[in-house]
């Protein structure tokens, strides 16, 4: 049973929360036409890593908030906890994101360039 | 002095030296099956059965052997009781834990028809077929025959019976608490840290699992701290720590989880131990604490040595000896054997030599000295160094034994063997670390290779292991440690205090090095002679250990489940070590390297109860009731859930069975005039400067131009392009919108907007407000409906010029404000009438008066599902699964082909949704028109063909339409679409075939000309 540090209200039982999955998964814009296949790692792909994992959580019994966690999957460590539609600052939490397959997909590059929309990260 | 006076039967108690934990001016009358007997308050009922010489208490899991007391404490492996009568039995509880009161009824387990004359026992003569992995091995193909094992299996298998009646009328509470520093476990160690912690003004919760603190020690008569009996400085500092504010203690509370993030779970006993339970205290208490720091002081369970005959009654742990006769003033027997690998046991015997038994000790150690072998050889007890009990026989008590010497490594025997008559045997194989709940907090272990314990090495979470589940055995030590890990502990949560002196501890000087010796030879081959046993609780052997290694199984994980060491009530608190030895013996590895088997929760059963607490019965999940309620029970409605509403199902009048009151309702909203509570739908006010652009990207149709007070029906797609959910939304304002959702999927479509808005556009300038209890909804349907609004008073014109389908209006009915919708899902003139919550039930009997002269007639869930069907209108969740496009429900015109992007676009121009093979929506009318088919039947194009048959589809909502005269229903086939105007078949399981055309879904109107009545 985790302690979940919520932005909005504190630290608070894992029970108050909901876990949204994996982190900046961006949506490909509909401007860009990419094929099936590069369309399926932004709609089914999901890491189920074992170690530092980002991922999003809503404070679902609470204010209803959603933002990102950096956790240890394997220790349950929280190792940051960062709004959403920002990248995280710490160093290892950084460079899981920075060496994420999901950087190099089709998928994420037609997510940008962003015209609507500051952020953007799901 | 204490001298203890057996109620019944021979006298089996001399004078004790020590202050016995009873209270011999307080006797308590029990039951034990049947028999009256008498014990003291401060009892268990371990203790006061053998005070009254019973000694045999139930019957073994496999074998059904004899099984008495082996232990004092939570690691009992044998004496599992039933306790309590009718709907209040429990079974499987621990003799040794179970404070004796007044009344007390208790019941021995795991034998038919009586505990002496036991016909399971038979097992115990067929014990060449029950090796390890028994059910493994009998029970195995053909699958046919599965059905016929697991009757015997279920019939064999488990201990104890649970309650007559299953209905527990116990109460039981949840606590929530929070602590700088959770104590867990209230020993001599526990309690030091405690109050060290407790010292610094940090808040202290500590737990012991025992009705009194001071653990082992109010048990050992030997040891003096700080100059006097252990016990006196125990009371001091309970007394002390009793007194602060910032200290809560816990008694008969097991600490039995430890979780993530210093989450630990316990339960307090609250009530079990009076005759009587108050009624304003919960029989248990569930508590749930969050601590900062965690001092773990769970003490070390003594391990069996492994010989021949070693589960008979009559043989117990040497420590567990000593706090029978110590704690309770009962000495177990009068000619003992003391049987050990280490210098703890002496004490018992000197103990039991002071309780005036004769005493006799076989060391398996050849070689050992020190000043308790002095003392011991001092009071003229017989000391045989070097033997082994190699054997223990009797009938339903260990009569006799043979001793005999051994080898140094305790391999083989060397010698003669002796004969030797006793009615006690205590053992000692060394002391294990209760490392439970460091485990279960995914701390690492440790080998000891000198105490011959796995002890624990770093932790996981933020806590301290203290004492002798520390492996600090000495007393000494164990306090040292206590000083640290309260100090540091303390200063961890930011609290500062100054080390407490140590006590000077004053007891026996002895070794903690038992001689390793796993398994005693018996003087015959692997295999033979009288079994060993290992895990008491469920029968396994030591030859059922080495047999499964010689099977190949070498993973300790392994073994435990192909054996089902460990696996007992208990969890092999007494077994594991030995098991694990055992295995590694056999498979000539170092116990390190085995390892040890996951520690799981509970640290010991916990009852259900307890865990359910008050969430049980009409508190299990909230049910929610509209605002007409009060009126539909009062007019004999029959209910429904539907998610956690309960809604009108039907109102049968005057004995109609369920079908008549639906064909009457359904009749009367096409003819007259129906009335349906529709408070439920899923409700959502949307504002701010982009809801329009918002619902455009969140609906697939198009939104932006929807004029101010109209309505428009709107699909919600999943990311995947799946149907999630419908409803009509209507404009309330240029930047103000009103949603309805399905009733079951309100909370989740709410979920998804915010997602959407806080994850992926956040420059939606968006708010979202569910307002589904804010109003009560009141749908008017039917060819009357106009009529009836008038005569309740509305106060606007109703034509369709002025009130077309689809607009909304805001005006009163009767002087109530309300919010009206001309929409439709019976495909009749229809009005939803919104009002504040609060004029529901007005609402309601205003126009069930106002259309009594009209016809008007309630209609429940039932019949508004045949109404939507006549027409051919979906319910998601019973049309669509989530797998479920637009198209496949024909509905493509409700997606738009020019919006640059909605939520599931991309998705939907995907290859494979152009796969013919999808499923599509169709209409059935069966061959029979009287014949309803059964929702979920399965359809296939020819009946005849060869098994398995090619599936096409199932059948989703299927009703008898008394508007069409017939039955309809709608099924989900594969390529559906294309099959209009073909036959289906419908197998059923009573092996009849179902006939049905496949046609349009528009049963009733198909043009829709009733829309404006
Ligand atoms: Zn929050």
């Amino acid at each position: 049973m985790l302690i979940i540090t919520c932005p909005f209200c504190g630290p608070r039982d894992e029970v108050e929360f909901a876990c949204g999955g994996e982190a900046h998964i961006a949506r490909p814009l509909a401007d860009h036409k990419i094929s099936d296949a590069d369309f399926a790692d932004y709609l089914f792909m999901r890491d189920n890593p074992k170690g530092l994992f980002l991922e999003r959580w809503r404070h679902s019994a609470g204010c209803r908030r959603w933002f990102n966690v950096a956790r240890d999957t394997v220790s349950n460590e929280i190792v940051e906890i960062y709004p959403m539609g920002s990248l995280p600052v710490k160093t290892a939490a950084k460079t899981t994101y920075k060496t994420s397959w999901r950087r190099d997909t089709a998928a994420e590059k037609a997510a940008t360039p962003s015209r609507s929309k500051a952020g953007g990260s799901k | 002095m204490v001298s203890r006076s057996a109620a019944s039967g021979s006298p089996q108690t001399k004078p004790q030296r020590a202050v016995a934990r009873i209270d011999q001016n307080a006797p308590v009358n029990f039951t034990f099956d049947g028999r009256s007997y008498r014990g003291f308050a401060g009892d268990t009922l371990a203790s006061a059965l053998l005070a009254n010489n019973v000694h045999l208490v139930g019957r073994s899991f496999k074998y059904h052997r004899p099984r008495g007391i082996m232990a004092a404490g939570s690691e009992e492996p044998n004496a599992l009781i039933r306790l309590g009568k009718g709907a209040y039995a429990e079974p499987n509880l621990r003799a040794t834990q179970i404070e004796i009161f007044e009344g007390l009824y208790a019941e021995s387990q795991n034998r038919t028809p009586s505990l002496k004359f036991d016909i399971g026992a038979i097992n115990s003569v067929l014990d060449r077929f029950f090796p390890a992995g028994f059910y493994y091995k009998t029970f195995m193909w053909p699958a046919s025959m599965w059905m016929r094992y697991e009757h015997v299996i279920r019939h064999a298998a488990g201990l104890g019976k649970v309650a007559d009646d299953h209905n527990d009328p116990d109460r039981y509470e949840k606590t929530h608490a929070h602590c700088d520093i959770l104590v867990a476990g209230g020993g001599a160690t526990g309690l030091m840290a405690a109050l060290q912690a407790a010292k610094s003004g940090a808040r202290v919760i500590l737990a012991d699992e025992q009705n009194e603190f001071g653990g082992w020690l109010l048990g050992e008569a030997d040891i003096m701290i700080g100059d006097c009996p252990a016990f006196n400085w125990i009371s001091d500092i309970v007394a002390e720590l009793a007194a602060m504010p910032n200290v809560t203690l816990l008694p008969r509370t097991t600490v039995f989880g430890y979780l993530d993030h210093n989450y630990l779970t316990l339960n307090e006993r609250v009530t079990d131990h009076l005759p009587s339970r108050p009624a304003h205290l919960p029989r248990q208490r569930l508590w749930k604490i969050r601590a900062k720091q965690v001092i773990i002081a769970q003490g070390a369970h003594e391990r069996p040595l492994v010989f021949a005959g070693n589960d008979l009654p009559g043989v117990m742990l040497a420590g567990a000896v000593r706090t029978y006769i110590n704690r309770y003033g009962v000495c177990p027997g009068q000619r003992a054997i003391v049987v050990c690998n280490n210098d703890d046991a002496y004490r018992t015997a000197l103990d039991l030599h002071h309780a005036g038994a004769h005493v006799v000790v076989a060391d398996l150690r050849a070689k050992a000295t020190g000043p308790l072998m002095r003392a011991v050889r001092d009071a003229g007890i017989e000391i045989l160094q070097g033997h082994a009990i190699i054997a223990a026989y009797g009938n339903h008590r260990v009569a006799r034994v043979e001793i005999a010497p051994v080898n140094d490594a305790v391999t083989e025997i060397s010698g003669d063997i002796d004969h030797r008559d006793c009615d006690l045997i205590a053992m000692s194989g060394g002391l294990s670390p209760a490392v439970h709940l460091h485990s279960q907090a995914r701390g690492k272990l440790q080998w000891d290779d000198a105490k011959l314990c796995f002890r624990p090495s770093a932790t996981h979470e933020p806590s301290f292991n203290i004492g002798a589940c520390n492996g600090s055995f000495d007393l000494s030590a164990g306090l040292k440690e206590a000083v640290r890990a309260g100090t540091k502990a303390a200063s961890a949560t930011g609290h500062k205090t100054t080390a407490l002196d140590t006590p000077i501890v004053q007891s026996h000087k002895q070794s903690w090095r038992p001689l390793a010796a796993w398994k005693i030879p018996n003087g015959h081959a692997a295999g033979r002679g009288q079994k060993a046993f290992v895990d008491f609780q469920n029968d396994v052997t030591a030859s059922d250990v080495s047999l499964a290694a010689r099977e190949g199984y070498q993973s300790v994980e392994h073994l435990k489940r192909y054996t089902t060491t460990g696996m007992g009530t208990d969890q092999g608190k007494t077994s594991n070590i030995n098991a694990l030895a055992i295995l590694a013996d056999a498979l000539g590895n170092e116990i390190p390297a085995v390892g040890t088997t996951t520690f799981r929760m509970p640290y010991t059963p916990s009852n259900i109860g307890a865990i359910a607490g008050r969430d049980i019965g009409d508190l299990f999940d909230p049910v929610r009731l509209t605002r007409m309620d009060d009126w539909h029970r009062a007019h004999g409605a029959t209910f429904e859930h539907v998610g956690q509403w309960m809604r009108a199902w039907y109102y049968p009048q005057n004995g109609e069975t369920m079908q008549q009151a639906v064909n009457r309702e359904v009749k009367a909203a096409r003819t007259t005039a129906g009335l349906l509570d529709a408070s439920t739908l899923g409700k959502i006010d949307i504002r701010g400067r982009d809801a329009a652009e918002f619902l455009n990207r969140l609906y697939t149709n198009a939104w932006r131009k929807l004029g101010i007070g109209k309505c428009r029906y709107g699909l919600m797609l999943k990311d995947d392009g799946m149907v999630m959910d419908d409803g009509v939304t209507t404009r309330i304002g240029e930047n103000h919108f009103h949603m309805t959702t399905t009733t079951g999927g309100a909370a989740g479509v709410l979920d998804w907007m915010e997602e959407w808005l806080q994850t992926e556009w956040p420059d939606l300038e968006v708010y979202l407000t569910s307002v589904t209890e804010q109003w009560a909804v009141a749908t008017l349907s039917g060819p009357n409906a106009g009529k009836i609004l008038q005569d309740a008073g509305i106060d606007f014109d109703l034509s369709p010029t002025e009130f077309p389908f689809m607009s909304m209006k805001e005006g009163h009915i009767g002087g109530l404000a309300a919010r009206i919708f001309r929409i439709s899902f019976t495909g009749e003139l229809s009005y939803e009438i919104n009002v504040a919550a609060r004029h529901g039930l007005a609402l309601w009997t205003r126009l069930m008066a106002a259309g009594k002269a009209h016809g008007i007639t309630p209609y429940g869930t039932e019949a508004m599902h045949v109404l939507r069907a006549e027409k051919g209108f979906i319910i998601v969740g019973q049309e669509t699964d989530g797998s479920v496009t637009p198209h496949d429900l024909g509905m493509d015109w409700i997606v738009s082909k020019t919006k640059p992007d909605f939520i599931g676009k991309r998705a939907l121009a995907r290859h494979t949704m152009e796969y013919d093979d999808r499923k599509q929506l169709v209409g059935l009318l069966c061959s029979d028109p009287s014949t309803v088919i059964p929702e979920g039947a399965h359809a296939v194009l020819d009946p005849d063909q060869p098994l398995p048959m090619k599936m096409l589809g199932q059948v989703t909502s299927s009703y008898f339409s008394p508007n069409c005269g017939r039955s309809i229903a709608m099924a989900m086939l594969k390529g559906g679409h294309a099959l209009k105007g073909q036959t289906v078949f419908f197998p059923m399981l009573d092996g009849s075939v179902l006939k049905a055309e496949i046609v349009d879904t528009a049963f009733f109107d198909p043009k829709g000309a009733r829309i404006n009545g």
